[in-house]
Order: C-alpha cells, then sequence, then structure tokens
C-alpha cells in the first residue's frame, strides 16, 4: 500500500463510499486479538475505545491490563503486548529494552490531563501557588512542615501531603516537574488508588494532594483546587479545559500516550483498532473526564501511522531527556528511533 | 437485676460452687465476679466484631442493591456504568476456582495422609517428614503476593526452561491452535478511510505452521472469510501495487493488494494447550493452589489427627492393610474436619486478589474463557477497578459485585456444609 498516493487511490475510495450501504452495522469478518496494557491514568480511555471498537468488529478481542506505566513498558518492550498505555513520555532505559528485543513503536498521543492540586473544601488560604511554593511542600530539600513556611502569613499549621504511588506516570511526572533531579519527600501518605487520595485530603483541614483532573471533577463538592502561578504568565490559572487545552495551565497539564508496537501494527485487526482509537480520541477523551488534544496534534499522529514513521518525541539522539509542549514536540523533526 | 441477685442465681446453679460458698463465702464472691467480668469482656468483644461485620453489609448492602441487575450478571464490562456488568469476570473465577479446587483437594489431602498416616520408619525420611511440615507451616504466613511472583516464573514462564527466556510466556510447544494469514481488501486502509465508511472486508489464509513465512498473495489462493456464523470460503483476487485500482465496487471488495503484508492470528479449539502455560486460567488457578495448599494440608492433618486411635487399631487388628484403614476408616470419618478446612481455604481463593493481579494482570475482558490457557479476569479484580474509578456510579457497581461474589462464597460453602452434614456419622 505504501506505493500509492493518497491520490492515486481517492477514485477507488470515492466507489467504495458509494458501495456501503448497509455497513453501518457490525463486520463480522475481522478477527484477532489487540493486547493492551499499562497506565491506569490511561485505563478508561483505552477502555471506552476498546468497548467502542468491540461493538463495530464483534469477533477482535481486545483485553486492557493495567499494570501502571511502567510496568506496562516492561511487557511492551518484550514483546508481549501490542499497545502500552502511558501517563508519561517512555524512558532511555525503556528505549533501549525496546531496542534490545528488536521492537519499534509508534507514538500516539490521545488527550491531555491536568494534574490537579486540591486541598481542604474549609481551607481559606491558599488560593495559588507559585512552582517554588510547591517545591517547597514536596521535595527533600523544601521540606516545609506548616503552612507559615511556604508562604508568610499563613497559619502554623502542618502540613499533611497526600500522593499517588510511587509506581504510577502521574507520580513520575510530578516529580520530574517539581523536583527535577532531586526527590519528593518521603514522609508523604501515598496510595495507588486515588479514591483514597481524595477521602485523605477530604478530611483533613491541612492537607494538600494532587492527582488527575477526573477524580477532581468528580468530587468538586469535596475538595478546592489551587491554582497555579504560570511561570511565563506570572498569574496563577485555574485547571480547566480551556486552560488546559491552550497550555495555559502550566507546567501542570500534560499529554497521555498509547504506544503500538509497530510490528503488530501491521496486523489489520491492530490497525483496525489504533486508527479507531485516534478518530475517536477527542470524543473519548472528554467523555472520560480529560481534554481533547488539538486537532493538529491527533492529524500528525495519524500521519505517522500512515507513513511508519516509528520512534519518540521525547529523547535526544544521544538519549538525553527533552520535554516540552506536545505541540511543539511532536513533530516528524524531532523523531528518534 | 441486682448483683447479689445474679450471684445468688450462678451459686444455685452449680453445686460445686456452693459447697465451695460455705466453705469460703468471702474469696468466693471475689472469684465470681472475676468470673462475670471476663464473660462480660469476651461478649463485649464478639459483639464488636459482630457488629463491625454487621456495619460493613450493612453498607455494601445500601450501596449495592440498586445497582444490582441482570446487566450486572450478564453483561461485559463498559465505560457507561449503567450498562457495564461483569460476566467475564464471573465466569473467571468460576473456571479458577473450579479447577484450583480440583487440583489442590488430591494434592493436599494426599500430602496431609501422607504426613499422618505412613510414619516414618528410617532417620532420613523422619528428617524428610520434618522439614516438609516444617514447609507447610511457614507457607501458610506468606503474603500472597509473594505467591504471585512465584507463580509468574513458574508457571507463566516455567523457568523459561523452554527456551523462552526473551519472550517470558509465550508458546513454545503447542496443540489446538490453528493459524490464519489476515488481508484486508485494498482500499479499506483505515488511515487512508479515515472514518469513511467503506465495504471492509477481512480474508483469512490458512497457513501450517506458526513459524512459516508471511503468505504471499496470490491470484486463487485458498482463503475464508468469517460472515458472523463461522468462517466460509472466499473468492479473493489480486491486483497489482503499481497497477490503478479497481473501481468497480464488487471488484474493489474482493481484492487484495500484490504488496499487502498480511497479520497472523490463531484460532485456539477448546483443548487449546501450550507450554509453557502462559498467562492463562491454568496458571492462575495453579498459583490459588499455592496459596491456599498450607491451608488444606494443615486442616486435614487436624481432621485425620482428631479420628480416634481405636478405629485404626480396630482396623489393622483384623488384618486390614494399611490403605485399606486410610481409605475406609480414617478419611470417612476425617471428611467432616477435611470439609471444613476446604470451605476455609476456597473462600480465601475467591476472594484472592493480589497473587492474580500479577499473573493474569487483565482487567477489560469480554469473553468467559473458552481453554486452560485463555485469558481471564475475576471478580475481585473487577470489584478493585471499579472501586478506583473517580465516578460514584462506579463505587455502587463494585459494591454490587461483592454482594454477588458474597453469594458466590456463600452458596460455595452451603454445598460443603451440606456435604459435611451428609457424612457425619458419630464415632464412638
Amino acid at each position: 500500500m505504501k506505493l500509492r498516493s493518497l491520490a492515486s487511490v481517492a477514485p477507488a475510495l470515492l466507489a467504495s463510499f458509494l458501495l456501503t450501504n448497509s455497513l453501518s452495522a457490525q463486520n463480522t469478518s475481522l478477527l484477532g486479538k489487540v493486547e493492551i496494557d499499562g497506565s491506569s491514568t490511561v485505563y478508561p480511555i483505552s477502555e471506552a475505545a476498546a468497548s467502542g471498537f468491540t461493538k463495530d468488529f464483534p469477533n477482535v478481542k481486545v483485553n486492557v491490563g493495567v499494570s501502571g506505566t511502567g510496568g506496562g513498558f516492561k511487557r511492551f518492550t518484550i514483546g508481549q503486548t501490542d499497545i502500552s498505555d502511558a501517563s508519561r513520555p517512555i524512558k532511555a532505559k525503556e528505549f533501549s529494552a525496546a531496542k534490545d528485543s528488536g521492537i519499534r513503536f509508534y507514538e500516539l498521543p490521545v488527550a491531555y490531563d491536568g494534574l490537579t492540586l486540591v486541598v481542604h473544601k474549609s481551607n481559606d488560604w491558599v488560593d495559588h501557588l507559585t512552582v517554588d511554593e510547591i517545591k517547597k511542600i514536596f521535595t527533600t530539600e523544601g521540606a516545609a512542615k506548616t503552612w507559615a513556611e511556604v508562604r508568610q502569613g499563613w497559619p502554623k499549621n502542618p502540613i499533611k501531603i497526600f500522593a499517588p504511588g510511587t509506581d504510577s506516570g502521574t507520580f513520575d511526572y510530578f516529580k520530574e516537574v517539581v523536583a527535577g533531579e532531586g526527590s519528593l519527600r518521603w514522609d508523604m501518605s501515598t496510595s495507588e488508588d486515588d479514591n483514597v487520595l481524595v477521602t485523605g485530603v477530604s478530611g483533613s483541614p491541612n492537607a494538600i494532594g494532587f492527582f488527575g483532573v477526573a477524580y477532581y471533577e468528580e468530587n468538586k463538592d469535596k475538595l478546592k483546587s489551587v491554582a497555579i502561578v504560570n511561570p511565563e504568565l506570572n498569574e496563577p490559572v485555574s485547571p480547566t479545559a480551556q486552560t488546559i487545552e491552550n497550555g495555559t495551565y502550566a507546567p501542570f497539564s500534560r499529554p497521555l500516550f498509547i504506544y503500538v508496537n509497530a510490528q503488530s501494527f501491521r496486523r489489520p485487526e491492530v490497525k483496525r483498532f489504533v486508527a479507531y482509537y485516534l478518530l475517536k480520541a477527542p470524543e473519548l477523551a472528554s467523555k472520560t473526564g480529560y481534554v481533547a488534544l488539538p486537532k493538529t496534534v491527533y492529524a500528525q499522529a495519524m500521519n505517522h501511522c500512515r507513513g511508519g514513521k516509528v520512534g519518540t518525541h521525547y529523547l535526544t539522539d544521544e538519549m538525553e531527556k527533552r520535554s516540552g509542549p506536545v505541540t511543539e514536540l511532536y513533530t516528524p523533526a524531532t523523531l528518534v528511533d | 437485676m441486682s448483683k447479689e441477685k445474679t450471684e445468688a442465681d450462678d451459686i444455685g446453679d452449680s453445686g460445686i460452687a456452693q459447697r465451695l460458698a460455705k466453705v469460703e463465702p468471702v474469696d468466693n464472691r471475689r472469684r465470681l465476679r472475676h468470673d462475670n467480668a471476663f464473660r462480660i469482656l469476651c461478649v463485649g468483644i464478639a459483639t464488636v466484631s459482630v457488629l463491625v461485620l454487621i456495619a460493613l453489609l450493612t453498607s455494601i448492602i445500601v450501596q449495592g442493591i440498586p445497582s444490582l441487575s441482570w446487566v450486572l450478571l450478564s453483561g461485559t464490562p463498559e465505560p457507561e456504568p449503567t450498562e457495564a456488568g461483569m460476566f467475564p469476570a464471573l465466569m473467571g473465577t468460576i473456571w479458577i476456582c473450579s479447577l484450583c479446587a480440583l487440583i489442590t483437594l488430591p494434592v493436599g489431602v494426599a500430602t496431609a495422609v501422607l504426613l499422618e498416616e505412613f510414619k516414618p520408619r528410617t532417620k532420613v525420611a523422619a528428617w524428610f517428614y520434618s522439614v516438609i511440615q516444617l514447609n507447610i507451616s511457614n507457607l501458610a504466613g506468606v503474603p500472597s503476593v509473594v505467591y504471585g511472583i512465584l507463580g509468574l516464573t513458574a508457571f507463566v514462564s516455567m523457568f523459561s526452561l523452554f527456551g523462552n527466556a526473551k519472550q517470558p510466556g509465550a508458546a513454545v510447544w503447542e496443540v489446538g491452535a490453528t493459524y490464519y494469514d489476515q488481508f484486508s481488501n485494498v482500499g479499506s486502509d483505515p488511515f487512508l478511510t479515515m472514518g469513511q465508511e467503506v465495504d471492509e472486508r477481512y480474508f483469512l489464509v490458512p497457513v501450517e505452521k506458526r513459524s512459516d513465512d508471511p503468505t504471499v498473495p496470490t491470484e486463487g489462493m485458498v482463503a475464508f472469510e468469517n460472515r458472523g456464523d463461522g468462517l466460509v470460503p472466499a473468492e479473493v483476487h489480486v491486483v497489482d501495487a503499481m497497477a490503478e485500482m479497481p473501481t468497480d465496487p464488487e471488484a474493489l471488495a474482493t481484492s487484495i493488494d500484490s504488496l499487502a503484508v498480511p497479520g497472523r492470528i490463531s484460532e485456539k479449539a477448546w483443548y487449546y494447550f501450550q507450554l509453557p502455560f502462559g498467562r492463562g486460567v491454568l496458571a492462575g488457578a495453579l498459583t490459588l493452589m499455592l496459596v491456599i495448599l498450607p491451608v488444606i494440608i494443615i486442616s486435614t492433618q487436624e481432621a485425620l489427627r482428631a479420628v480416634p486411635s481405636s478405629l485404626r487399631d480396630g482396623a489393622l487388628g483384623i488384618g486390614a492393610t494399611p490403605w485399606q484403614v486410610v481409605w475406609n476408616v480414617t478419611l470417612p470419618s476425617a471428611i467432616p474436619g477435611i470439609m471444613t478446612g476446604s470451605i476455609l481455604a476456597m473462600s480465601r481463593a475467591v476472594g484472592e486478589t493480589a497473587p492474580i493481579l500479577i499473573i493474569a494482570g487483565i482487567v477489560y475482558i469480554r469473553n468467559a474463557p473458552q481453554h486452560l490457557m485463555d485469558s481471564y479476569t475475576v471478580m475481585p479484580l473487577q470489584i478493585y477497578n471499579w472501586t478506583s474509578r473517580p465516578q460514584d456510579e462506579f463505587h455502587s457497581l463494585a459494591a454490587g459485585g461483592i454482594i454477588i461474589l458474597l453469594g458466590i462464597l456463600l452458596s460455595f460453602n452451603a454445598i460443603a456444609v451440606m456435604i459435611r452434614h451428609r457424612m457425619q456419622k458419630p464415632l464412638s
């Protein structure tokens, strides 16, 4: 198919569009199995995609697991899964593991997630935080014991911190933004289950915690979100669909990805599923509490699939981490394979 | 009721206490007070645990009753809470637990019989027995996650014994699988049609072995198509990749590009079997076997020890061999005790999540297992997944799931209790 350009296919496609009459019904002729594993943050989107896809193609089995971003990549890089859900880009170590077992992949962003910092409903002193203040609260260097140490004039109450489990991509992402090469403090209450964090923060007036925006949206009545001061605009921005999409909710809005094994991608059922996923991604993202990416990013992702452009955008040739907004980074120019 | 009255009643109840009261009246009252206090303490502690259980059950029932429905029982997991069900997980649990019981009971009871009824005769044998006994007692206290990790190496990848170190769990030897190469018709590439509805057709070309090279499309090759009710032969044509594509829709639907690369898929029969076991039902059941085996062995040993030795002696006395004694005398009289132990063990297996999370790892699956190596999920995993979702509707679905799980557990137990009552005979 690679030899044909879209132009030469067009008349044939037109003919086949005209042909379709009763085809909105199920297609039973596609068989096979798609194996997905990885991040629990991306899971709801993948589940929705799998559910919608199997309604159209009932004979394809789509299995989704939740081993966490790291656990998912562990299986993906030895070829056990076709697709890996990830709430952060692939790491250099995982990239070289994939390389060792001869696995190449498509890196496809599917939605935005806004990491949301939340405090207790009755907390009337915190209304916005700067990144430096967040560092004071969450890093080992800052290690603020009371709110008064974070900003002058705040009460001398001890801070209680709730954070997602260290195995989650959410934790990794937050750590990278806030602590960089340093580390987050150890004396936080962590849980793999974000509902536990919701209960924890809503049960203690001096608490602060963070998780994906979907959990905040469902618990708005119990929690108060904290606006983050955008380092460039220098003004506080709250996490909303709009601010996450236009990038002003920085630095805590992050893209979510699926990684597709290029070898598996040749299988018609995997290819068809990925196409379905990308086409429906904007709708699925907002249905599951996330924010759709700009259309150009999805179009670029489609182009990657169409042109066989494998590799990651988040590592340099020297295997150094590369970071930046997905809208700028996600171009063929930054691809490293 | 006054204090004196209770004490008087108690004394009246027991003749010995009355006699003691006459000898040392003061000291006795103190003793009885202690006795009473201890009884109240015991009742209090028992009440607390029952109250906690009642509180738990009521909160689950209040939360779960509204979501109990036929859909929950027979549906597949969906992103819409109102359409979501747990049928695949239910079937997974039934598969896993029945398999686990089938494997564990014989092994566990046999081990216990060996340890209790066939005592060692040599020093080496005695040492061997004590090693086994020590191991079993220790294994009973190991956290189940550890068994999950053990199961992953021992059953899923089988220590990579079959040269599968690079891809642990992938089939090296198998029986019952048919392989096909799947082609899509020309013009239905989803990244070119972009969601437009086209006539999408997929054709299957049988291949001999999994390791065969991908089929090269040739005119007149044998091909099948799945038309809803199984595979039917299909006529396919090959069009040259460099040439113009046919515009006739009928021809387009049955044409394959000459450079098309197929995807290899497999159809597995009900008796499909592979080595190593992979992440299938069998590996899960064997891992749960590790978890509950110590419980079954220890409780069976206790049950065997409780059989009066006069029964054994009598049987041996009339000339029965040790095997006949075990089979006709000891085992039948120990069955009630063995059943009690098995009930406890199986209840644990039904509710076990951690090892299954490691072994199966799947949360979203729409099909019940079809063969021993099929992927699966179990109810506790499904419930865990629903409780960790942000939406409240999923939390009440989880509560509904817990009610169903409790129902299964109770019916398992009811069957075991029935067997126990049938078998229970006075021993003396």
